[in-house]
């Protein structure tokens, strides 16, 4: 009986093949936006966890010289003698390339033995590796960055991205250093140790920078990109709502007679779910192998902010695990499930008598529009509950999901609204007719209209934030990047006759020193700075103390940036603890768009005093514009300074914002195909209904307006209401861009952007989405046109 | 002569070949007449009128309307030729469900930019629909939403009215007032009236019968 049962009921889809493709296509679109992003968030994952574990898992703490400096091999040797279990590392940037390969120097036989690297070394010959001409090991996309290398690299499967491993020796050489960067503590040490500070008075130990710290950094980028990918998938499965309630409404009969003829409700709901899972399987399947194509479009982008933004190295290319499949199949079945779940519950309650309504499911009542105007207010209570009370970063997108979600729900009853009065002022009886015949067609292209919302608010949202952070963020550039030319020493030994060379040539020479540290439990920088008009007319203060750079002079506190300042709720006069236990106040809050660490700038003096190991071979010259060709020249002549250690200020800026390009092209691009997704649901919903429309516009036609005539208005319509809705996604679109500025980023990243309007950005997306609704139209209006009078002639012959 | 139907045949293709609906058909009406058209399900009663309506086109014969022969006029001219001198009632009714009742009554008066307020309104209330004007077509019951149709058909004051079967969905006490309510407008308004019915009783009040079998004119 199931064979038969479900035979009847499939029956439909080949009939109907149209309304197949349409169901498939949308769940294939909903899942393959959402495990396109899904592919591109595990690879950058996996690209952390590879990182964390190349020497041992990222948990090892670490000795590290308090200077700064390198750790004597004597020192090692000591500690090793004195029972310290401790693996020796060599860790730099390999000189002269474009990539910035990281090279780490290591010993195997001492190196912790769950570490990805070690295992690599004695799975393909460890003989090779040792000695200063041992071999490099890189994956394969490092391997070709380091193709100068020749015959040196070994390419091995597997290794973290953008970073070669070496022998100790080999990476001294290479590097052309002495002594150790650290120690790696490995696990199960010894019970009893002499105390560290009986043999090496001078070092310390350290937390390592792990995965956890890249993962809290780069958290808030993937669950903006995840937040993106639900969105999406939510527009999806508008489709599939819709596809799927027509599918059911029209087979009512069907159902009718199966149930009269003995299959139980049950039964038939089992079927029929049984019947919804091959589609999801088989949609699921589609979605996830154009997933792949997205997330391998997108992942080079996301890439390289990963590594302009924080430093992050993820592969370029995918690698697709078993569970990024099983996820999207499921993802596709609980998408299949969410949209059907109406339609199966009236088939469970179906009455073997009930009427097929295909007209009236595409109709829906007034009722149930007020009952959706009723869902609106409550989701729209709860964003607000969210955004009064939250104070998170989930709170923050509970606000956004409810806001987006509430005018979505309100669209149809504030569409019905428009309509009736543009109805009620009309004159002539063609234009009342359409005003008329628009408001009940309302219900039936409701879904779509919600999409196209959901789309249009999220790219005039995402747009208005992205066009506010690029405003602010040039002229943040402007103002922080004072300086002609940032220099930096290729050691400290050269650093005293550099300033001797730079003196007479420049008006002023800024020492850019800082630290890498722990800010109040999280990681930070701490700079130094000296007193100098440079910072006094330029740094971007948000808030300051009066007189403040002459009291930071005086070193009577320091400034922080808004992150850390948000983050701790610190405001000028608050003490903060420095790493190192001592107590500094706040003299001033000031911007740093786009880095997420948390900042502090103190007196060069102070830091120098406080952190003796901060770097010091940096420095930002201020000269003519038109000297500074002239003095890099001569730098490269005299010190033999590399190119990569002499920066303009212009191409700086040029990186920064080559940086904030990449990021946001990643959402740009998704938010095209959001676009895409909603022009395809009104083009679905218009094919569908234009059958269903034939006895409401056959009698027009009879009464003599001409096919053609008719075509025409029905083009008309799809423009107007994808117009009226462009116009109602402008307030929801910038409620949007104003959670996603002062509640999202705030929360994310620790800074908050004003606000900037672009009505000529508007009216570009206005124009795209009327060629989307144009485009959607077309076919449906060009179909009626040209519909045979026939077909028009059979709705006077029978009711449909 | 207000409609003169000459020699009109039509096939339809089938599988086993094609299936003639009218086998050199003529009639005449002249304005102000009434004319019932009856015959047996199939016999091709509603294809005459669809083709004298201009909705649907003949293999051959004419069919000329105030002297205006429908062979050779495009879609446009055909649709115009509705709109201005053509009022159809049809069986289903096929109100304008977005519109309410006034409006369903002057849809095709306006169309045809003959709209007379007056009239319409005496016509409303003829109809008894002047309580319901305010109403949607799923707001009434067959009858009504019958009377609708005949008024939107008769506010033009079109020279030919087509009425295809208009009380084969109602009951006998409501069709018998449907149809009396056509030939009354009909002669109100001077048009003349082919009315297609399986009722002998119903066809006995026109001015004149004809009667279709199988295609073919038998009386």
């Amino acid at each position: 009986m199931t064979r038969t049962v479900l035979s009847a009921l499939l029956s439909h889809w080949r009939r109907r093949p149209f309304q197949f493709v349409t169901l498939i296509l949308g769940l294939a679109l909903a899942t393959a936006l959402w495990s396109g992003v899904q592919a591109i968030n595990a690879e950058a994952r996996k690209s952390y966890g590879d990182a964390a574990s190349v020497l041992g898992g990222g948990g090892l703490s670490e000795l590290v010289a308090t200077n700064g400096g390198p750790i004597a091999p004597e020192t090692y040797v000591a500690l090793r003698r004195a029972g310290w279990l401790v693996s020796p590392v060599i860790d730099g940037w390999l000189p002269g390339d474009p990539g910035r390969v990281r090279l780490l120097g290591m010993d195997p036989l001492t190196a912790p033995r769950d570490g990805a690297a070690r295992d690599a070394i004695f799975n393909s010959g460890a003989s090779g590796f040792l000695g200063a001409d041992g071999v490099l090991l890189a994956a394969p996309a490092t391997a070709e960055r380091l193709a100068g290398l020749g015959d040196r690299i070994r390419v091995v499967d597997g290794l973290a991205p953008g970073i070669a491993f070496a022998d100790l020796a080999s990476a001294a050489a290479l590097l052309e250093v002495d002594g150790y960067s650290r120690l790696l503590l490995l696990p199960d040490q010894p019970l009893i140790q002499q105390p560290l500070a009986a043999i090496a008075r001078d070092l310390i130990v350290e937390k390592p920078a792990t995965a956890d710290d890249l993962g809290r950094l780069t958290d808030s980028f993937h669950l903006n990109l995840t937040a993106f990918g639900l969105l999406s998938f939510a527009v999806g499965l508008f489709i599939v709502n819709g596809a799927v309630g027509l599918a059911f409404e029209q087979r009512r009969p069907v159902f009718r007679t199966l149930r009269a003829l003995g299959v139980t409700s049950a039964q038939l709901v089992a079927l029929l779910t049984i019947e919804l899972l091959i589609f999801a399987i088989i949609a699921g399947a589609i979605g996830i192998a154009l997933g792949y194509v997205i997330a391998a479009a997108l992942l080079p982008d996301v890439a390289a902010t990963l590594r302009g933004l924080y430093g992050a190295s993820v592969e370029g290319t995918l690698t697709l695990s078993p569970l990024w499949w099983a996820s999207g199949i499921a993802i596709a079945v609980l998408g299949t499930a969410l949209a059907s779940a109406t339609g199966l519950w009236r088939v469970a309650r179906l009455q073997p008598l009930a009427a097929a309504q295909p007209r009236a499911w595409a109709m829906a009542s007034d009722r149930s529009m007020r009952a959706q105007l009723g869902l609106a207010v409550l989701c729209l209570l709860i964003a607000v509950a969210a955004g009064v009370f939250g104070g998170s970063l989930q709170s923050g997108f509970v606000l956004l999901g409810g806001l987006l979600l509430a005018a979505a729900l309100a669209l149809p009853s504030v569409l019905s609204a428009l309509v009736s009065v543009a109805a009620r002022l009309s004159r002539g009886v063609v234009t009342e007719w359409f005003w008329a015949d628009t408001r009940q067609q309302l219900p039936g292209l409701s879904l779509a209209l919600m999409a196209l919302l959901l789309a249009l608010a999220a790219n005039i949202g995402v747009g208005t934030m992205v066009e506010s952070f690029r405003l602010t963020f040039t002229g943040w550039l402007d103002q922080r990047l004072a300086s002609e030319l940032y220099v930096t020493a290729e050691d400290d030994a050269q650093v005293p006759a550099l300033l001797a060379y730079l003196e007479p040539r420049t008006d002023a020479i800024l020492p850019i020193w800082s630290v890498e540290r722990e800010v109040l439990g999280a990681p930070g920088e701490i700079f130094g700075v000296v007193d100098h008009p440079t910072y006094r007319e330029n740094w971007p203060m948000l808030s300051a103390a009066p007189d403040v750079w002459d009291r930071l002079a005086a070193g009577d506190g320091a400034l922080v940036n808004e992150q850390l300042a948000r983050r701790e709720g610190l405001s000028v006069g608050d003490d903060i603890t420095m790493p190192g236990g001592w107590v500094i106040s706040v003299l001033g809050v000031y911007s740093d768009y786009g880095n997420p660490l948390r900042q502090v700038i103190i007196p060069n003096a102070v830091l120098v005093m406080r952190y003796p190991e901060a770097e010091r071979r940096d420095f930002g010259l201020r000269l003519p514009r038109s000297d500074v060709d002239d003095l890099k020249r001569d730098l490269v002549e005299e010190f033999g300074l590399h190119e990569d250690n002499m920066v303009d200020q212009a191409a700086i800026k040029a990186f920064s914002l080559s940086i904030f390009e990449r990021t946001f092209a990643v959402t740009g691009a998704l938010n095209v195909l959001t676009l895409a997704v909603a022009g395809i649901a009104i083009l679905t919903s218009l094919l569908t209904l234009a059958s269903m429309r034939l006895p409401q516009l056959a009698p027009v036609w009879a009464l003599g307006m001409t096919r053609r005539t008719l075509g025409r208005i029905e083009l008309i319509r799809a423009l107007v209401l994808a117009a009226l809705t462009f116009v109602l996604s402008i307030p929801v679109g910038l409620a949007l861009a104003w959670v996603l500025l002062a509640v999202i980023n705030v929360e994310a990243f620790g800074w908050r952007l004003p606000m900037y309007l672009f009505p000529a950005d508007w009216l570009r997306l206005g124009g795209l989405s009327l060629i989307a609704a144009a485009l959607a139209g077309l076919w449906p209006a060009r179909r009626l046109a040209t519909r045979p009078p026939a077909d028009l002639i059979r709705v006077f012959a029978h009711e449909r | 002569m207000l409609l003169d139907v000459r020699d009109l045949r039509k096939s339809f293709p089938a599988a086993d070949g094609p299936v003639t609906i009218l086998d050199g058909v003529s009639l005449s009406l002249d304005a102000g007449e009434t004319m019932a058209l009856s015959g047996e399900s199939g016999s091709g009663k509603s294809t005459l009128l669809h083709i004298v309506a201009g909705l649907e086109p003949a293999d051959s014969g004419s069919v000329e309307i105030n002297g205006v022969d429908l062979k050779g006029l495009g879609d446009a001219p055909r649709a115009r030729l509705r709109r201005e001198t053509i009022g159809v009632v049809f069986q289903q009714f096929n109100l304008i469900p977005s519109l309410d009742v006034a409006a369903n009554i002057a849809f095709q008066a306006r169309l045809a930019k003959r709209h007379d307020l007056d009239w319409t309104r005496e016509l409303t209330v003829k109809l008894g629909l002047a309580e319901h004007v305010a109403k949607y077509p799923e707001q009434l019951s067959g009858g009504q939403q019958q009377r609708v149709a005949i008024g939107r058909a008769i506010a033009a004051k079109p020279p030919l009215v087509l009425a295809d079967e208009p009380t084969g969905n109602l009951d006998e006490a409501t069709g018998d007032a449907v149809f009396d309510l056509l030939l009354a407008l009909a002669r109100d308004t001077g048009a003349g009236l082919l009315i297609v019915t399986h009722s002998q009783r119903l066809a006995a009040r026109a001015d004149r019968q004809m009667h279709l079998s199988h295609g073919r004119v038998t009386a």
